[in-house]
């Protein structure tokens, strides 16, 4: 099988069978009253993995970051970290710790005894507490910040020593809520590189919440994209966008456009199927084709080629009318209308500075992509 | 809301302050007044305070009433406190409703009912009439003031402050105390001057539950009140308003100076 | 996100719990619930001349069949009596009367202050807020006692009218009625400045400004949108004066006349000078049902405030 995108290391012990999962959710459930919040889950997190937890709000994920954190305790099911049981261990005995979205910075401490607290607690001598606040404070480049209180800094700065202050006890693993949530795009960008690195250097293990798509494909290593306290699917980036195992994680990840229809025939592994937008479409059978069977073909927008002529192939080509352009520097998104009505979305690289007679509205176009570029799902 | 500072705001804002500060400012004016009739001015003196001083019936009072204050607005901070806690983070016990009502009630009770129900209690239960069963009264009623100021503060207590310390390693015990008391501290305060003034000031209560030789100084004011106005009562006035006016500025100013030393480093990030 | 349940998040110090909600509660049982149920049980009560003055007595030391005796003298006589009392009646229409009208005419006086300070100068604003707290933090007593001295025939008022010549004869002013009006006023000003400021406050003036550019007058845009966004607040300061208002004594007592009936006034007679416990404690019962109502109404506006908060 040919490989999905780029792996960003050579890292994958979700590959290797005998490898032993650092964090386990086993079958875990918890209900909020008649809510379902987390429903029957299994999950393997890896030591030093970068895991996201994606799906939108409501899903479940803070409340699966919350478990592990000991803020609740799962209503079936265990959860383990390192191989030991987590049932009833107390927040303050796992060797877990949290950055919250709201980052909690205590306000009556200044940063250095927020990011100190930790290790107050735990007993550490003075010296070496001074010490080691020191190195997080330089760390997180916040040095002379150290006797600021909270309110006295901007948001990225809290950030940062809300980051400074979960990681003071050099936890083996690290669980995040949203960590950039507050932060406007631009410093967002910088600090998901930031955190990237620190997680390398630390050798910790990452988890991490978000609902920002971007933001787990950047940072993460593997993503769980979760829906109403399941996980539809787990993979790496690449694989969640390349290869979605359902509409919905399709969906959820970028743009998608999905035709439907019934396979009609299944042969040397290619399906045909005939689109109810009215147009044939051979793709790989993959898992989920099944002759006879209703069926999804989902495709993203940069794998549709967009002709003013009719292409040579029989099958991938539909024709269309130009409903809507927009010009976004880099490229150029069209949004077509199938003759069934259905609004197509391609997008085309601006590969080259201006182009003669570009297509225009109302233009007649043909859409066409080869068996390779789109996936048969289910459902 | 801003817009346009008219006159007619300016007017009313004027006559509006001017309602409700003339009446004290004459009254203190008149307590420096060398005539014993309170109304007609007659030259400055401050003999009216030598008097008040040396009243000791006055003085006793004053000294009953500080001592129930004191007490009453300490117990009833730290019963109030925990009023408040049960309310905002124990959603579900039982009797909740019934607990929510009695926090409540005393606030929107006239003190002529909470004076007679606690009389009644303390008559038939045999208990003797005097400085404990007043402070117990002044508890009982400024608690639910102090529940009531310290629940708003803990509503918007940000729980994840709380469970970022057990998080460090406190357990919940320490992280409350380490964390959440600290931060909600200044609420606490504030319900603890609110029950001090409240003891301080209470007429109704106090003459329902006070006995033999425990006359608070409300309750001597109202005495010799009834009786006329007299300069002395001004001068003891004076005196109260005083106090307070200096404890509500200084805890303006040191607001502002903090508020200051914020906007100084917020300016120079 | 689920909203996990509160009690659930403070984990396992069920100790502290226990503390957090026994204690004051226990408290509240023994010194707001029982006096009440002990109140209620006295208005049923005779009075008698004794001490306590009141009849039957609960002996529980005489076993069930005295307790059940006991019981069956308890009657509602004290409350036919009140009702037929015209005395009574009239205390509690008064204080009704009289607490609406200071109401109504604090109100009058509150809300120009409340809108006058909402549109200052944005640094003036705590400084007259703080201005309206201040006489809050003031013993209440006293400022009811400053209005003596002024109200008084030869008072400052009277010497003051007199000296511009608006009037040749003193007024006579302290108590009466109108005294008590002034009193109630006075005192409860800042219930209801503070409110009412406080939805102002809030108020975003564009609202004003969109409501003038769609062609309502200066007086229009006023009365459709600040008022009618007001309406919160005003209701809120009307209950907070109204409520003490009713039960009000110190008031009555001092500024208003023989002939100013106020229900908790009537009450302190009724114990004090009377010494009739049974009446007072019915009189105390019947007062409270009368703000039952004013009560509820202000529980819900409350729960509905925070509500619009969320």
């Amino acid at each position: 099988m040919k490989s999905l995108g780029n792996v960003r290391r050579s890292f994958a012990p979700w590959a290797d069978s005998s490898a032993r999962p650092y964090i386990a959710f086993e079958n875990v459930t918890k209900r909020f009253d008649d809510f379902t919040a987390v429903d029957d889950l299994t999950l393997h997190v890896f030591e030093r993995e970068f895991f996201s937890l994606l799906g939108p709000s409501g899903c479940g994920k803070t409340t699966l970051l919350r478990m592990l954190a000991g803020f609740e305790e799962p209503t079936a099911g265990d959860i383990f970290l390192d191989g030991q049981p987590l049932k009833n261990v107390p927040p303050h005995r796992r060797p877990v710790n949290m950055m919250f979205q709201s980052y909690a910075l205590f306000p009556h401490l200044t940063v250095a005894d927020n990011v100190a607290f930790g290790l107050k607690q735990e007993g550490m001598a003075r010296g070496e507490i001074a010490e080691r606040v020191g190195r997080m404070l330089k760390l997180v480049r916040l040095e002379q910040f150290a006797s600021r209180k909270p309110h006295q800094l901007s948001g990225g700065q809290r950030q940062r020593v809300a980051l400074a202050r979960s990681i003071a006890k050099r936890p083996k693993l690290l669980l995040l809520d949203e960590p950039l949530g507050a932060l406007d795009k631009k410093l967002r960008e910088q600090t998901q590189f930031e955190l990237m690195d620190l997680q390398e250097e630390l050798g910790l293990t990452f988890m991490i919440v978000t609902h920002d798509q971007e933001e787990a494909m950047t940072m993460s290593d593997r993503i769980a994209v979760m829906d109403a306290g399941v996980v539809r699917q787990v993979g790496t980036p690449a694989e969640i966008y390349e290869a979605p195992s359902s509409r919905y994680v399709a969906d959820f990840i970028g743009n998608v456009n999905t035709f439907e229809g019934r396979v009609t025939a299944i042969e040397n592994g290619m399906a045909d199927m005939a689109a109810s937008d009215g147009f044939a479409i051979r793709t790989h059978a993959g898992a989920h084709g099944r002759s006879g069977a209703h069926a999804y073909f989902a495709i993203r927008p940069e794998k549709i080629e967009v002709t003013r002529q009719r292409p040579d192939q029989e099958h991938n080509a539909v024709e269309g009318e130009v409903w809507d352009i927009a010009y976004l520097g880099g490229l150029t998104v069209f949004n077509v209308k199938l003759d069934s009505g259905t609004i197509v979305k391609a997008t085309v690289l601006n590969t080259e500075r201006g182009v003669e007679d570009p297509i225009g509205y109302e233009e007649r176009v043909w859409l066409s992509f080869t068996p390779d570029c789109g996936l048969l799902l289910e459902n | 809301m801003s817009g346009r500072w008219s006159w007619f705001n300016i007017t009313s804002v004027v006559i509006g302050f001017a309602f409700l500060y003339i009446p004290i400012v004459l009254l203190v004016i008149y307590s420096f007044n060398e005539s014993r009739l309170v109304t007609v001015w007659a030259g400055f003196s401050t003999k009216w305070y030598v008097e008040m001083l040396g009243n000791e019936g006055l003085m006793d009072a004053a000294w009953v009433t500080i001592r129930v204050a004191l007490a009453a607005a300490t117990v009833a901070t730290v019963l109030g406190t925990l009023a408040a806690i049960a309310l905002v983070r124990h959603t579900r016990f039982f009797g909740r409703t019934l607990f929510t009502g009695m926090v409540y009630a005393p606030l929107v009770m006239p003190e002529v009912i909470t004076g007679l129900s606690l009389l009644l209690l303390f008559v038939s239960i045999d208990m003797d009439r005097g400085f404990w069963t007043v402070t117990l009264a002044h508890i009982t009623f400024s608690m639910c003031f102090v529940a009531v100021v310290v629940q708003s503060r803990l509503v918007s207590f940000d729980m994840a402050l709380e469970e970022a310390a057990q998080d460090l390693g406190c357990t919940p015990m320490q992280a409350f105390v380490k964390v959440t008391l600290p931060v909600i501290f200044p609420a606490v305060l504030a319900g603890w001057m609110l029950a001090f003034t409240l003891s301080l000031d209470d007429l109704v209560i106090a003459s329902f539950t006070s006995g033999p030789g425990a006359t608070t100084l409300p309750m001597k004011i109202y005495s010799q009140v009834r009786l006329g106005v007299t300069p002395e009562i001004n001068a003891v006035s004076t005196i109260l308003i005083g106090l307070v006016a200096i404890g509500v500025i200084t805890a303006t100013l040191v607001n502002k100076r903090r508020m200051v030393a914020d906007a100084r480093a917020a300016a120079a990030r | 996100m689920a909203q996990p349940e509160q009690a659930n998040r403070t984990g396992g110090s069920e100790a502290f719990r226990r503390i957090a909600i026994v204690v004051p509660y226990l408290w509240l049982l023994a010194l707001f619930l029982l006096p009440f149920l002990i109140v209620f049980r006295i208005s049923l009560s005779e009075p008698v001349l004794a001490m306590p003055p009141y009849a039957p007595q609960f002996d529980w030391s005489a076993g069930w069949q005295e307790f059940l005796e006991a019981l069956s003298q308890l009657s509602p006589a004290n409350y036919l009596w009140l009702a037929e009392d015209a005395l009574y009646r009239n205390a509690y229409l008064s204080s009704l009367r009289i607490a609406l009208i200071s109401t109504a005419l604090t109100l009058l006086i509150g809300f120009p202050l409340a809108y006058g300070m909402a549109r200052a100068p944005e640094r003036l604003r705590p400084i007259l807020l703080m201005l309206v707290i201040l006489p809050f933090w003031t013993s209440f007593l006293i400022r009811v006692y400053a209005w003596i001295g002024i109200l008084k025939p030869e008072g400052l008022l009277n010497q003051f009218l007199m000296w511009i010549g608006v009037i040749g004869e003193p007024l006579t002013i302290l108590n009466t009625d109108t005294a008590v009006y002034i009193g109630i006023v006075y005192s409860y000003l800042p219930f209801m400045v503070l409110p009412i400021y406080a939805t102002l406050e809030r108020m975003d003036h564009s609202l004003v400004e969109a409501a003038l550019d769609l062609g309502c007058t200066a007086f229009g845009a006023f009365w459709k949108v600040t008022a009618r966004l007001a309406l919160p607040g005003i209701a809120a300061g009307c209950l907070l004066v109204f409520i003490p208002a009713v039960g009000e004594f110190v008031i009555p007592d001092l500024l208003g006349g023989t002939e100013t009936l106020m229900i908790g006034r009537t009450l302190w007679i009724e114990f004090f000078a009377n010494r009739d416990w049974p009446v007072a404690s019915a009189v105390a019962i019947l007062l409270l049902l009368l703000l039952v109502v004013p009560i509820v109404l202000f529980q819900n506006a409350q729960a509905r405030a925070q509500e619009k908060a969320k």
